[in-house]
């Protein structure tokens, strides 16, 4: 499973980012890199069917998005989330490796659309309604808000 | 006359474009429709040289948008042959073409009255009759869909009852493409003496539609699927239905005579287009359905009819592909669902390959509710698809499954 919540804290989101840059720049044209999206997210732990509920569903509209966010010691926020598609489910699950157990200032600080057009993937996080992972970003940083105060 | 793709495919310049470095393949016209030269024209050249305010005006401009203008209520008139030129209501789009329909003649419904509709509607012909519904405490009745798509007409005669006010249904479905029998759907109602809406946003693209050999009271069509623009649409009304309906709007246009204590409004259609009209839309508009009828229909109906057998007969063997909607006789439109696989992946990688399809739930969601789906994707066709366009579709498809195995 490539999502933990033991994943080491010491590695910042930049560095994550660093890494899945380095994973995405070893794959070649855009068949390899959907297919390691989809590959990511098939490697994601899927939710619990109590837990693909209404309170936790992201707005989208062609496909839905869940979202879990824990707090577990006060300071670090750990997500875990679902897709009915396969390639949304991918790219959900690489927006929980690079926010998951992270303090609310981190993910607050965090430019989510720089991280995207940086693994080449901007389009994924376009304001198109069909895409729920604009407000699954939207919903974290509201999270980390709520922590915060 | 016989219809030539190659020709026609050289007046629609967004076509040549390349999406991901691979040729436009538009398989989306049942969402819209792209636009020919004639209506992309007539649209810029109004504003380059005559572009007025209408009716009002007593200036040369204004006397020649005018004339487009109405120009435009006449063609559209006579797409539909509509017994008079006014009964011809321009409107925002089919929705508030609906709208209008719902909050103007809706203003007679009470408490328990009864509209029918169908499990197949666009969410534009159900909203705003939970409008009423809401408001006054009207009762929605809904026509059940076979599983091949088509509507259960007994289940149709059954739901009438004295206090049945109106039926308001879809010509063509716009995710199953079945053609739903439009005459023997007047008639039924109009022995009770109710009277019909058609939502035409479809059928008005695919078949020769006369609503006066429909008999129909009202129906309603959206200018962008007709390969027009956007923001301009058509109600059409009898004379009688709209001559006893109250304004939608009120503004400008639409008034006979002001007082400060008294209105009187104007006749149809002006009655119920309050304000300064689309008037470059409009025109545009009127390009498009000038365009329309000067091409061989039938040949077209053929055609497309003729893409859909091909893309049918090819999907059909595609493992875990099921078609949605298997009606004889119906439009050229493929929504289909493929195990394992979510129609938004599906849409995603057939847009690397540069084809554009639907996924979703078409704003119909009673209808995959019905078909026990969460959303399918559509390819729909147009004119302007061609046999090659079919066959890079059902290959990119093959492809896209293969992402998912």
């Amino acid at each position: 499973m490539l999502l933990s919540t033991a994943e080491p804290m010491s590695a910042t989101m930049n560095d994550e980012l660093d890494d899945l840059e380095a994973e995405f720049e070893m794959l070649g044209d855009w068949e390899e890199r959907y297919r390691h999206v989809i590959d990511l997210g098939r490697d994601l732990a899927p939710l619990s069917d109590t837990e693909r509920s209404d309170q936790n569903k992201v707005r989208g509209c062609a496909s839905q998005v869940w979202l879990v966010t824990e707090t577990t010691d006060g300071t670090h926020l750990t997500f875990r989330g679902d897709s009915d598609a396969h390639i949304v489910r991918g790219l959900v699950a690489l927006v929980l490796r690079l926010y998951s157990s992270r303090t609310a200032q981190d993910i607050l600080a965090f430019d989510a659309q720089k991280a995207f057009d940086r693994l080449g993937l901007s389009g994924a996080l376009s304001s198109q309604r069909s895409n729920g992972l604009r407000s699954m970003v939207e919903r974290i940083r509201r999270d980390a808000s709520a922590v915060r105060l | 006359m016989g219809f030539d793709v190659a020709k026609v495919r050289e007046e629609f310049p967004i076509l040549s474009r390349q999406v991901h470095g691979k040729p436009l393949v538009y398989l989306d016209s049942a969402a819209s429709c792209q636009k020919p030269w004639t209506v992309i024209e007539a649209m810029s050249r109004v504003m380059e040289s005559s572009y007025s305010n209408v009716h009002r005006g007593l200036h040369s401009l204004a006397n020649e948008t005018t004339e487009a203008y109405e120009a435009a209520r006449r063609s559209v008139a006579k797409l539909i042959h509509a017994g008079s030129v006014d009964e011809i209501v321009f409107t925002k789009g089919a929705t508030d073409a609906i709208n209008l329909v719902a909050a103007s003649f809706g203003q007679r419904l009470v408490e328990g009255d009864e509209i029918i509709l169908s499990v197949m509607e666009h969410h534009a012909n159900i909203v705003p009759w939970h409008f009423l519904r809401q408001a006054k405490g009207v009762v929605l009745k809904f026509v059940p869909v076979s599983d091949e798509g088509e509507l259960d007409m007994d289940a149709y005669r059954a739901l009438f009852s004295p206090r049945t006010r109106l039926v308001s249904l879809s010509h063509m479905s716009n995710v199953l493409g079945t053609v739903n029998p439009a005459a023997e759907i007047v008639a039924i109602a109009h022995a009770h003496s109710v009277p019909v809406l058609l939502d035409g946003c479809q059928s008005i693209v695919h078949e020769i539609v006369d609503v006066q050999a429909l008999d129909v009271d009202f129906y309603v069509f959206s200018g962008h699927k007709l390969y027009g623009p956007t923001g301009i649409g058509v109600l059409y009304g009898k004379a009688e239905m709209l001559a006893t309906m109250p304004p939608y709007q009120g503004g400008g246009e639409m008034i006979a005579s002001v007082a400060l204590d008294t209105i009187t409004y104007a006749d149809p259609p002006h009655r119920f287009e309050a304000g300064t009209p689309a008037i470059i839309e409009t025109i545009g508009l009127g390009a498009a359905v000038d365009w329309l009828m000067a091409q061989d229909r039938d040949a077209i109906a053929a055609h497309e009819h003729a893409l859909y057998e091909r893309a049918y007969e090819a999907v059909r063997g595609i493992n875990g592909l099921r078609v949605i909607g298997t009606a004889p006789g119906k439009g050229a439109v493929l929504s289909f669902t493929i195990d394992g696989v979510h129609a938004h992946d599906l849409a995603q990688i057939l847009d690397r390959y540069g084809v554009a399809v639907r996924a979703g739930t078409h704003c119909a969601e009673p209808l995959m509710t019905r078909f026990g789906v969460t959303s399918s994707a559509r390819a729909s066709f147009g004119l302007y698809n061609t046999v090659e366009e079919v066959d890079l579709f059902v290959d990119a498809l093959i492809r896209a499954q293969t992402f998912f195995a």
